[in-house]
């Protein structure tokens, strides 16, 4: 089954695939095409897996399971244990910022590029079925109140980024650039010392790039709104929903960019930069990271 | 909502667990507060200058060290309880060795009164179970005539989803005091020469007991109250405040006798809070304390600040704190020369009937956790009874109770290192 492509660039081998809706590639540095294949069909593999268990449009997942339980405990595998303590951890760190039980404002705020946005009747009939300190998390084990919802989208694709990126350490030599959909995560150093060349997206001009940043070793993370925003009476509103008051935080960037050690890092730090609205520099200063603030 | 915290090295760790990796987790730096308070007394009063420099640490993930190490030094002079008078006094240093004239119709202030006193407090805080935190904590202070080291302990559990937190917790603290010259004899006359003493050194013990409750009301507001009980057993007394004896006809001061106070005293308090944050920004704060003890005095204590958050991390925070306590039964403003001395007797104005006002306002900078800074400005004014009832002769025209006012000044600046 061929759902990807391999193309030599100079030095580099590129693997191109479509996962979690995003346009995906590996670059690869070698020239060796039988590796980047190889490579390749692992990333790709590694992708589908994550996605298929942890996607929200499934019946079949442990995702869905949880979603259905309906007041029942659900025990929990290894790996979604795992996301779920690291989901219970950011919603503490960010002070309840980070939440994964607010997808479901996904019901009244609908970023299909209609104009609508929701009223605050319907906001306030949604918000008290949001909040992660409701829900039980112990012993492997969670309880999700009925009506409740967890979505781990805020930090899926950043946590498949650093998986394959960790797959691929482990077993090639060559160091490998893992990019799903602008999240990005490196396995190392290449051979001639050379950075590699990341363009950043101006969500203001969205075919062109606005930056070009290199970067050695690490990750990298955007959270923005160039394509998911509502226009409304010519005020934006912005795909991140703060999860205490149901509404965009007022005053953010358009988007931001953030360098960490790991995808998952960078995609939370700039998922609350985007929550800190007119803050947004100030929080992301603090934190002593690289990052690209689009206003 | 604003964040203000580094959130990285925390999250680090978290996601280093999430992806089964080795936490290359940089060391975290510690967070420290330097401060420099200065209290200024009126009318020669006692003036304080206290440097405070307090750090703390993340030593492993969530569990956090802290030290604190404070030098107060005083200059001034402090109310001795002896009645004014329309005549010129004298009256013996502490130290016996000496002598020292108050003028007429000032209040007799102890001139002697220079101190400066050192204290370290180290506090360890640490989760030991899911919902379950300890925090242990030592102090020690010393000053000339005085030491004291304590030793505490605390237990806070979360239930109900960390929407309620229960604190029990305790501290034992053991002091020493060695007045300059000896300890005097309670209730003997000053005029004795020598001074007569009950020896060199004197003992206290206190121990304090607390039981909290904290719950979260919403998302915005909380509430919490605490139960704490105090028992203090041995020295309780000051060597260094006197009780006039007065002629019951004249008011003028015939003799001054040392204070002496019960050997143990109980005290029980309740305090609660709320604490509301408006529109994810301004924070109101306020609480009560109410406090009675087996000395006969009962104190109300109402605290309240605002938070007025402006833009790029600055904030403004009025706040306005008032105080009333009863007198302790063994308060008197004088003894007439004709009653019988009491066992228990003091003219210490901090055990008399008293009222105060504390109005501030802060101004500081919060945008950035590598420079915070901050300055306070308070205004401290207490009052008592200036004319009570019981004066006579001379007295009726004196100030039997001065009032106390005070201006504050506080510079902080916080850092990491």
């Amino acid at each position: 089954m061929s759902d990807f492509s391999i193309s030599i660039d100079k030095q580099i081998s590129k693997g191109k695939f479509r996962c979690m809706a995003s346009p995906c590639e590996v670059l690869i540095d070698s020239r060796n095409t039988g590796l980047a294949h190889e490579i390749t069909a692992c990333a790709v593999a590694e992708a589908r897996r994550i996605e298929h268990k942890f996607s929200r449009y499934r019946n079949d997942n442990p995702l869905y399971q949880i979603n259905h339980s309906a007041d029942e405990f659900v025990e929990l595998d290894d790996e979604t244990e795992r996301l779920i303590a690291f989901a219970f951890e950011c919603y503490a760190l960010s002070e309840g910022l980070f939440d994964i039980t607010s997808g479901i404002l996904r019901k009244i705020w609908r970023f299909d590029g209609k104009h609508s946005i929701p009223t605050q009747k319907q906001v306030d009939e949604i918000l008290p079925f949001i909040g992660l300190n409701r829900v039980i998390h112990e012993n492997r084990r969670l309880k999700l109140p009925t009506g409740m919802q967890i979505d781990l989208g805020g930090i899926g694709k950043e946590y498949a980024v650093d998986r394959i990126a960790g797959l691929l350490r482990d077993q090639y030599e060559p160091a490998i650039l893992v990019n799903l959909g602008g999240d990005i995560a490196i396995t190392g150093e290449r051979a001639n010392k050379d950075p590699w060349r990341i363009g950043i997206e101006d969500p203001n001009h969205s075919q062109q790039a606005s930056a070009s940043l290199k970067i050695g070793r690490g990750a990298i993370a955007t959270s923005g709104d160039a394509r998911r925003c509502i226009l409304h009476r010519g005020k934006r509103y912005g795909h991140i929903i703060n999860p205490k008051t149901g509404w965009p935080t007022a005053g953010s960037p358009r988007s931001v960019t953030v360098i960490a050690g790991t995808c998952t890092d960078a995609g939370i730090i700039a998922t609350l930069a985007m929550l800190q609205g007119k803050y947004a520099e100030e929080f992301l200063q603090q934190q002593g990271l690289k990052f690209y603030c689009h206003r | 909502m604003q964040l203000k915290r580094k959130l990285t090295g925390a999250l680090s760790l978290a996601s280093c667990s999430l992806l089964g990796l080795p936490s290359a987790q940089a060391e975290t730096p510690w967070d420290v507060e330097t401060t420099i308070m200065y209290y200024g007394g009126e009318d020669g009063r006692v003036s304080a200058l206290e440097p405070i420099l307090r750090m703390k640490k993340e030593i492993h993930d969530d569990e956090f060290l802290t030290l604190k190490f404070t030098l107060d030094s005083l200059t001034g002079a402090s109310a001795t309880g002896a009645v004014p008078s329309d005549q010129p006094q004298t009256f013996s240093t502490p130290s016996g060795n000496s002598t020292y004239n108050v003028a007429p119709n000032e209040t007799p202030l102890d001139p002697t009164f220079l101190d400066t006193r050192g204290q370290f407090t180290l506090g360890w805080d640490k989760p030991i179970e899911r919902n379950l935190r300890r925090n242990l904590g030592f102090n020690v202070s010393k000053e000339y005539d005085f030491t004291s080291i304590s030793g505490n302990a605390s237990w806070t559990w979360d239930t109900n989803l960390k929407n309620t937190s229960y604190t029990l917790g305790g501290n034992i603290e053991l002091d020493s005091i060695d007045p300059v010259g000896g300890a005097p004899l309670p209730l003997s006359s000053q005029n004795n020469t020598p001074i007569l003493r009950d020896g060199d050194s004197k003992t206290k013990n206190v121990i304090d007991l607390l039981a909290g409750v904290t719950q979260i009301i919403d998302r915005s507001s909380l509430v919490q109250f605490n139960l704490s009980l105090s028992l203090a057993d041995g020295y309780l007394t000051d060597p260094y405040k006197l009780v006039s004896r007065v002629d019951s006809t004249t008011g003028q001061p015939t003799d001054q006798i040392y204070e002496n106070r019960p050997g143990s005293r109980q005290k029980i308090a309740l305090f609660t809070r709320y604490k509301k944050q408006f529109g994810n920004r301004d924070i109101f704060n306020i609480s009560y304390r109410f406090m009675v003890d087996d000395w006969g005095i009962d104190s109300n204590t109402i605290d309240a600040n605002y938070r007025w958050r402006l833009d790029n991390g600055y904030y403004i925070q009025p706040g306005i704190r008032l105080y009333d306590q009863t007198a302790a039964d063994f308060y008197r403003y004088f003894l007439l020369d004709t009653d019988t001395i009491p066992d228990n007797l003091t003219a210490d104005y901090r055990l008399g009937e008293l009222t105060s006002q504390t109005i501030g306002i802060k101004f500081g900078y919060s945008g950035s956790k590598n420079s915070t800074w901050s300055v306070r400005l308070e205004r401290y004014m207490q009052s008592g009874e200036s004319h009570p009832d019981v004066a006579v002769g001379q007295l009726i025209n004196q100030d039997l109770y001065p009032d106390v006012d005070a201006t504050i000044i506080q510079f902080s600046y916080g850092f990491q290192w």
